[in-house]
C-alpha cells in the first residue's frame, strides 16, 4: 500500500462524511465539486473536505483508492458513496439524506 | 484533448453491446459531455459498479483525455437497482 493510499485511508476512517474535491467548500475549483458541495449543504450535513489540488499524491491516490477516475468523491463512514452524479441521483431519491443522517 | 461523441458511443457499445446510449455535448467544446447509458447488464449492480463499467469501457480516458462526463446509468424499464 502506497503512502498516499494509507493517508487517504486514515482520512476516510477518521471522518464520518468527507468529500475529496477540487478547491474548498467556499471556493470550489470545478463545477462537479461545486455541485457536490451544494448537495451536502442543502442536506445540512456536517462534512470535511480535502482539496486534492493541494496534494498531487492524494489527487492521484484517491483515483486508485476506489478505482474511480474522477473527483469529487464522497465517503460516508469509511465507505465510498460515489461522485457528483451518483450524489445527485441519491439526493433526488432521498437516499443521500438517509445516509448522511441529516434532518433537513 | 477533445473527443467526438461518436467515439465515446463506440467505445461504450464495444464493451456493453446491448447499451442504449444518449450523449449530449454540454459545452460544445468536445470536452464536456453528459451520457445516459441503459443496459440490462446493469441489473443487480450497485450504482458505483455501473459507473465503473462505463468508465472502464472508456479505457482510462475519463478524468484525463475526457475531462468531464456527466453520467447516468439505468436498467431498461425499471428503477435503477442500487444494492
Amino acid at each position: 500500500m502506497s503512502d498516499a493510499s494509507s493517508r487517504i485511508g486514515e482520512i476516510v476512517n477518521a471522518n464520518d462524511i468527507v468529500l475529496f474535491m477540487k478547491g474548498t467548500a467556499l471556493f470550489p475549483q470545478c463545477g462537479f465539486s461545486s455541485r457536490a458541495v451544494a448537495i451536502l449543504d442543502r442536506l445540512g450535513a456536517k462534512y470535511e473536505t480535502v482539496d486534492v489540488l493541494q496534494d498531487p499524491d492524494v489527487r492521484q491516490g484517491i483515483k486508485e483508492y476506489s478505482d474511480w477516475p474522477t473527483i469529487p468523491q464522497l465517503y460516508v463512514k469509511g465507505e465510498f458513496v460515489g461522485g457528483s452524479d451518483i450524489m445527485m441521483e441519491m439526493f433526488e431519491s432521498g437516499e443521500l439524506q438517509q445516509l448522511v443522517g441529516a434532518e433537513a | 484533448m477533445p473527443m467526438a461523441a461518436s467515439e465515446i458511443e463506440q467505445l461504450i457499445k464495444a464493451a456493453i453491446p446491448d447499451a442504449e446510449i444518449a450523449i449530449r455535448d454540454l459545452a460544445g467544446d468536445g470536452d464536456h459531455y453528459a451520457a445516459r447509458v441503459v443496459s440490462k447488464s446493469f441489473a443487480g449492480m450497485s450504482r458505483i459498479k455501473q459507473h465503473q463499467t462505463v468508465y472502464s469501457a472508456l479505457g482510462g480516458r475519463v478524468g484525463g483525455e475526457l475531462h468531464a462526463l456527466q453520467l447516468e446509468t439505468a436498467v431498461p424499464n425499471t428503477e435503477t437497482i442500487s444494492e
